[in-house]
């Protein structure tokens, strides 16, 4: 095993980051969906797999990543505003385990139509080429791509902040995750403001897959294992919050690219075993409110 | 004897009832090996039946205690040697144990994250049995897992022969039907009834439910534990996937098609659901896309599954005079 030096764990460090903002976006977009439906959307991981085939698929067919990073999640989003609107509204009211275990064999069939669509074996992803290359950051040099990812995470954060704080939208949304009751009261259509926001959180699950796309294998089981880990960072960072999504999923990055580094046969596991520690301590997670977990 | 004498005779029975039409399923099936799959697999979805239909808690870790079953019975035979019958028992004590600890973590959640803990905690034990490969053989799985014939008074119980192997593991789902069967007709079994009515009145009742969602999860735990162990005997190998979450999603389906939260329904939605996997596998490569799809369709139009639909059809008629069937 190569020597540890102040710099490789630098380095390692920031990869964590850049691997820990695709969890931080897809357990916001889980967060986004259970805080306002209390639906906790099983086929989270599978619209991951979409968004990063349909990105790899757009890039290939424009020659444009930019486009690309546009158009697939707006697409993937498009399917989830159609599965909330004929599969999960149905059952409304029904018990919080229906939604649960409808999106699980959603999964399924989005599994299994991009395997017909694409084929079994997956799409080959690349790098765009205006993201190639390495910058130096002092300590050492980083793949240009992944500091993209940080940036590209920090602006998507940041718009969605000030869309849920500053616009009249976004008060409605926050108002509905509280009291939807309420909030029908005063004349909103919330159904209508649940099937947006479950729309809106299947694209960020989209956009989270276009943007891990070139730094791992495109297959139709990626998002199975994805599904689990974004399990870990929503209860680590705790359900329905958006500043915990965020950092319990760099969080869980770093502690996954740390061990991968010191350990790398228990790589896997560690986030889990942050996650059952967590669950000891304190059990609704780092931002959740205590009694919240009912 | 009218028909509805028999109906209610056979739900006052539950268990003979039941014991008595899986003597007979094997020759209902094509072939005998389907049989038996069925067989352990309902025992697994009954295990999985009694946190999830009767205590209404919807664990997605339920593999876990399977594929701990499974390993540790074929541990103890591959590396240590054991009788089969003394690795039933290592394979039942170690999920056992596995289900203390994970129940111990999730219990202290409740509704959609008991769900996200269990399924998180499962891939732990996935992980850790996927990178153990010098006892588990890794990725490719546990093999070489031979059991030795027993001569029983000049009765030879060889699993080579698979109708030996059927009734030997209908033995063994006996006496855990049998078990399961007295646990939910107990006082206890009211219990964790009355949890999945209403949590917070069991608890002003009295009664200790968080000790309740342990215990009744390490039973679980158990009787998914001896449908893994029958299974590495069944198989003569542990794959690694039976330790994987959408294992523990096949327990779901499975009880949800025969309908959860009765007796039998979880050996009715196994059946159908490894039968139709037998007939459709052979039709199409699409397996999994028309799982999600039967699956969906029983969650929206269908909520109480096969059994669970006859059951209520019967009670609402009133042929059905027993009330737990």
């Amino acid at each position: 095993m190569s020597e540890i030096t102040p710099s490789l764990l630098m380095l390692q460090l920031v990869t964590g980051i850049a691997l820990g903002t695709v969890y931080a976006l897809l357990a916001i977009g889980l967060s986004l969906i259970f805080g306002m439906l209390n639906v906790v959307n099983f086929a989270h991981g599978a619209f991951f797999m979409v968004g990063a085939f349909l990105g790899v698929y757009f890039l290939g067919l424009t020659g444009n990543f930019w486009l690309a990073l546009v158009i697939a999640p707006l697409v993937t989003g498009g399917i989830g505003l159609f599965a909330e609107r004929f599969l999960v509204r149905p059952l409304y009211g029904r018990g919080i385990d229906y939604p649960l275990l409808l999106t699980f064999g959603l999964s399924y069939v989005l599994i299994d139509v991009v395997r017909a669509t694409f084929g079994i074996e997956g799409l080959p992803s690349s790098t765009p080429a205006a993201l190639r290359g390495a910058v130096n950051l002092g300590f050492g040099h980083f793949p240009l791509y992944r500091l993209f990812l940080i940036a590209a995470t920090a602006v998507v954060v940041l718009a969605l902040w000030l869309f849920l704080e500053k616009t009249r939208y976004g008060l409605i949304i926050r108002a509905g995750s509280r009291d939807a009751e309420i909030v029908r009261v005063l004349g909103v259509d919330i159904t209508r403001v649940w099937w947006l926001v479950f729309g809106l959180g299947t694209a960020i699950a989209g956009l989270s897959g276009v943007l891990a796309a070139p730094t791992r294998a495109v297959n139709p089981e990626m998002g199975i294992p994805v599904l689990a880990e974004s399990f870990v960072v929503t209860v680590v960072g705790g359900m329905g919050s958006l500043p915990g999504a965020v950092v319990a999923g760099i969080l869980v990055g770093v502690v996954f690219s740390m061990t991968a580094l010191l350990a790398p046969a228990y790589a896997e596991m560690s986030i889990f075993v942050l996650m059952a520690l967590v669950l000891l301590v304190r059990p609704q997670g780092f931002f959740g409110k205590a009694g919240a977990l009912g | 004897m009218s028909l509805e004498n028999l109906v209610n005779l056979g739900a006052r029975y539950r268990v003979a009832s039941v014991l008595l039409f899986l003597l007979a399923f094997p020759w209902l099936m094509p072939y005998e090996a389907l049989a038996v799959n069925i067989l352990i697999f309902g025992l697994f979805a009954v295990g999985f039946n009694l946190v999830f239909g009767y205590t209404g808690m919807l664990s997605f870790g339920h593999a876990s205690f399977l594929g701990v079953g499974s390993y540790l019975t074929g541990i103890a035979m591959v590396h240590f040697g054991l009788h089969w019958l003394a690795a039933i028992v290592v394979g039942v004590l170690a999920s056992l144990l596995a289900g203390l600890v994970v129940g111990y973590l999730a219990i202290r959640t409740r509704g959609i994250y008991f769900s996200m803990v269990t399924l998180a905690l499962g891939q732990v034990i996935y992980y850790l049995f996927y990178k153990a490969e010098r006892w588990t053989g890794g990725e490719n799985g546990l093999r070489g897992i031979k059991a030795e014939v027993i001569d029983l008074f000049g009765f030879r119980i060889d699993f080579l022969n698979p109708m030996t192997k059927y009734y030997v593991i209908w033995f063994f789902v006996a006496l855990a039907m049998w078990l399961v069967s007295r646990i939910l007709a107990s006082p206890f079994g009211a219990v964790i009834e009355a949890i999945r009515e209403n949590e917070k009145r069991t608890a002003a009742c009295g009664y200790d439910v968080a000790r309740a969602k342990l215990l009744i999860f390490v039973i679980s735990a158990g009787v998914c534990g001896l449908a893994g162990s029958l299974r590495a005997l069944h198989l003569s190998v542990v794959p690694v996937d039976s330790l994987h979450y959408l294992q523990s999603g096949q327990a779901v389906m499975m009880c949800l098609l025969g309908g959860m939260g009765t007796f039998f329904g979880p050996f009715v939605g196994a059946g159908v659901f490894l039968y139709l996997e037998d007939v459709v596998t052979t039709l199409t490569k699409y397996w999994m896309g028309a799982v999600g799809l039967l699956f969906m369709a029983l969650v929206l139009f269908f909520p109480r599954g096969i059994w669970g639909t006859l059951v209520h059809q019967l009670q609402r008629r009133g042929l059905l005079q027993v009330e737990r069937p």
